[in-house]
């Protein structure tokens, strides 16, 4: 017969012990791991890399690779928003292509501010769309981005016909490659929002509150906080960064419409992830994250150094990516 | 009746701990074959935890269950069933958008090889309603059916597999008047045909017309058990409250005389609330009473905006509140403690300073400006509450799914009162909190009447409401249907939460 073990119904389910050691004291638990772990990381790859490679550390290279990354960067720390506040948007791509290819198409038709600022103002407005969707009619953020990316990139190339808008005003190129030397705007641009994202999620109202819908939709509600507008503003948040990273790939190379920005939306996720940031909500940092998109790229870029074919470099960022998540499931069941 | 047949189910010694808390202690009881056993007691005296222990769904601490003589151990409801044993849990689990034969058949399908054979499905399904007399239509989805219906189907799930005993939990306590009639109906049917019935309820006037046998259980303990004849109403209403020793409460102070401070006029909302109207005062504690199901929680959401409502009037000191949205009630001034702190109230993963002023950012110049947090700030006002509260620790950097269930009800607390309310509303103020802090959120409670803060407490534990309370208001089935002035009997207010013929106001 099988005996009476654990079903008393007066513990919270599922709540396994993992670990064998003391139950508390401060001991190194897998939520510490999950929350500085990657500095770990961040750092021996470096060193590592410093090492097996001459040409790793030097200010060029290391700028290069923050300059190549920063529209994924830019996306991924947006993403940390929505993802902490329980969301998701799968549309980051789709409008990342939009805002480049209506970016290029004002440059042309207007001028290049107007072509810079209208990029964004697309983002905007996408995204608010988006967090319409999922809060007033109820759909998931999954799908209804899913469906929505799908109508975005369609505009776009309805737009385009196939064929990117390439823009002759040299001073387009300004946000991409223009800057202090090797120090683009784009990196600028990148750290500017990392760094607003950062203070906005852990000194402000609405980053208290934006943990809270994220964490317990219900109490945050019985609290007073406007659950649906807070996750709306998540939303126009990550539309108006998927469009900037998009106006800021288009302006470097005076083009929109290029990349469909299909990669974007794994990337940008599976450096949250890296993160430790959690997918179902409330728990989570932009820094983080970009030390996540820091270490996928210099992977690569190391890789690229090495002349490790690139699809171990794939495998080998999965499994960083595998290693993390799993790290993060352990300190939740703690 | 009391015919000496053999007992079909006997508990001995039968126990359970929750915890530290003994939900139930030592029963005995002999039920015999083909009756229907009540069990009845106010909401926490262990009865669906006695129901839940003889369907496998829970392990007896202590004890042994027998059947037909022999001792049994269940590990699962599956294995209980395969000794003819099956439990009817209140929320019923069927699969909604399977049709009834199909949920009916859920399992156990006749095969042909490995596909279902959906003709003799049929052919057993017919002969089951023949047999048991009851008429479901074999091809709709159980979506589609009344509560009533969906009892039906889960009997004739026990009926397939061959159950002869039957645990029914509060089945009635969803369906309309006529809707339990027609299950009483068909309780009848199945005891004519043999089978054993333990009928879990707190509705004392089906119990009294359906059973055979009540047992009575008061604090997980067998008061007694007997006839169904040898009872009353007002015998199983005093044997299930006893005589309850009282506790300590704080002395009430009459609220000062004055308008009232909240009104609430004609809140109704389709299911849950009927034309409920009343009012509080500055400093008075208006206690709400009733069973599980009454409206208590659900009138509590509805004044506070959580939930929304088809009609009705908030009025707080002459404002009218818009129409619902917890934002709006915490700017008037209106607070609500919810009655369950870990899904409707806290975040866990987050330290109680964060948690406390949740509510106020907006509206605390102190801790916010401009959007901007002024954390030092918080952090010494959520200090000085956290000392007021004597929570432990007093950290406002502790995470609170660290803490104390009691303490963690002290932040909840906390956050109703980082800026005093003038109406707060408590449901459930000392659910699963320890002697000692449930005495301490007592006296909080009697000191913020007796600063003027209007109290609306609702509680499962009666001598909590009474001890408390300037006035009780008893709801029943949506609707308030007596009032009582201070310190009522606790008999009279049980009456009236069971629908007896209340000693004030009728319904």
């Amino acid at each position: 017969m099988p005996s009476a073990v654990n079903l008393d119904p007066g513990v919270d389910g599922g709540g396994a012990t993992i670990a064998p050691e003391a139950p508390r004291g401060r001991r190194l638990t897998a939520e510490h791991v999950r929350d500085y772990g990657i500095i770990v990381v961040f750092i021996v790859l470096f060193i590592v890399l410093s090492i097996t490679s001459p040409s790793f550390l030097s200010v060029d290279n290391l700028l290069n690779i923050v300059r190549q990354n920063a529209a994924v960067g830019i996306i991924a720390c947006a993403a940390t928003v929505v993802i902490i506040g329980a969301g998701f948007d799968l549309s980051v791509g789709a409008v990342y292509f939009l805002a480049g290819v209506a970016s290029a198409w004002l440059a042309v038709h207007v001028n290049v501010p107007i072509g810079f600022l209208g990029g964004v103002a697309v983002g905007l407005l996408l995204g608010g769309f988006n967090g319409l969707l999922s809060t007033t009619l109820g759909i998931s953020s999954f799908l209804a981005t899913l469906a929505t990316s799908l109508v975005f990139s369609g505009a776009g190339a309805a737009i385009t016909k196939g064929f990117p808008i390439s823009v002759s005003d040299t001073s387009y190129g300004t946000l991409g490659t223009g800057g202090f030397g090797r120090l683009t705007w784009s990196i600028i641009v990148f750290a500017i929002v990392a760094i607003v994202l950062q203070l906005m999620l852990t000194r402000t109202v609405f980053g208290r509150r934006v943990f809270a819908i994220g964490g317990n939709a219900e109490a945050a509600r019985n609290s007073g906080v406007r659950v649906d507008r807070i996750r709306v503003i998540t939303f126009v948040i990550s539309g108006a960064a998927a469009a900037l990273a998009g106006v800021i790939d288009a302006s470097t190379v005076s083009s929109g419409g290029n990349d469909s920005g299909a990669n974007l939306v794994l990337a940008s996720i599976a450096a949250v992830a890296l993160g430790g940031t959690s997918i179902f909500g409330g728990m989570g940092a932009v820094w983080r994250t970009v030390l996540g998109v820091l270490l996928l790229a210099m992977i690569a870029n190391g890789f690229d150094l090495l002349s490790i074919a690139s699809y171990y470099q794939d495998m080998f960022e999965g499994f960083v990516i595998i290693v993390a998540v799993a790290v993060n499931s352990l300190a939740i069941r703690q | 009746m009391t015919v000496a047949t053999d007992p079909r189910v006997e508990l001995q010694g039968l126990s359970k701990r929750f915890g530290n808390v003994l939900a139930v202690d030592s029963v005995s009881l002999s039920i015999a074959a083909g009756t229907v056993h009540a069990l009845v007691g106010a909401n926490g005296a262990g009865k669906s935890t006695v129901g839940k222990m003889v369907a496998g769904a829970i392990s007896p601490t202590d004890g042994r269950i027998l059947l037909d003589g022999e001792a049994v151990q269940f590990g699962s409801p599956r294995e209980a069933l395969d000794h003819g044993v099956a439990f009817i849990a209140q929320e019923l689990a069927l699969a909604p958008d399977m049709t009834v034969m199909e949920n009916v058949f859920l399992g156990v399908e006749p095969r042909h090889g490995s596909f279902v054979d959906r003709g003799s499905m049929r052919s057993s399904f017919d002969a089951l309603l023949a047999s048991s007399g009851f008429e479901v239509p074999g091809d709709a989805r159980v979506r589609s059916l009344s509560i009533a219906d969906q009892q039906k189907v889960e009997i004739l799930r026990a009926l397939c597999r061959g159950a002869n005993v039957i645990i029914m939990d509060e089945p009635t306590s969803s369906l309309t008047r006529d809707e339990s009639q027609r299950l009483h109906a068909l309780i009848r049917d199945l005891r004519a045909g043999g089978m054993t019935i333990i009928y879990v309820s707190h509705f004392l006037e089906e119990v009294l017309a359906l059973s055979d046998d009540i047992a009575i259980l008061r604090n997980g303990r067998l008061i007694r058990t007997g006839p169904a004849s040898a009872e009353t109403e007002a015998t199983l209403v005093n044997g299930m409250l006893g005589h309850a020793a009282s506790a300590d409460y704080p002395q009430r102070k009459p609220p000062p005389p004055g308008p009232p401070l909240l009104e609430v006029d004609g809140l109704s909302r389709a299911g849950f609330l009927r034309d409920v109207s009343l009012t509080v005062a500055a400093g008075e504690i208006v206690g709400l009473a009733g069973l599980v199901g009454s409206g208590r929680s659900e009138l509590a959401r509805a004044i506070f905006g959580a939930d929304p409502v088809d009609e009705g009037t908030i009025t707080i000191d002459g404002t009218q509140l818009g129409a619902g949205a917890p934002h709006r009630s915490f700017a008037a001034g209106l607070a609500m403690l919810p009655e369950s702190r870990k899904e409707q109230g806290l975040l866990l993963d987050q330290p109680v300073a964060a948690n406390t002023t949740l509510p106020f950012l907006g509206s605390s110049r102190r801790i916010a400006r401009f959007g901007w947090l002024w954390k030092g700030n918080e952090r010494d006002d959520v200090r000085t509450l956290l000392a007021d509260l004597a929570v432990k620790p007093e950290s406002p950097n502790a995470m609170v799914k660290t803490m104390s269930g009691g303490n963690q009800q002290k932040v909840l607390f906390g956050k109703c009162l980082f800026q005093e309310p003038r109406i707060l509303i408590l449901d459930e103020p000392t659910r699963g909190v320890d002697v000692g802090a449930r005495h301490a959120i007592h006296n909080l409670i009697g000191s913020l009447a007796a600063r003027g803060v209007g109290i609306i407490l609702i509680s499962s534990d009666l001598e909590e409401v009474l001890g408390l309370a300037h006035r009780v208001l008893v709801m029943r089935r949506g609707a308030i249907v007596a009032e009582f002035g201070a310190d009522p009997s606790m008999d009279a207010v049980m009456e009236a939460a069971f629908g007896l013929a209340p000693a004030g106001v009728s319904p």
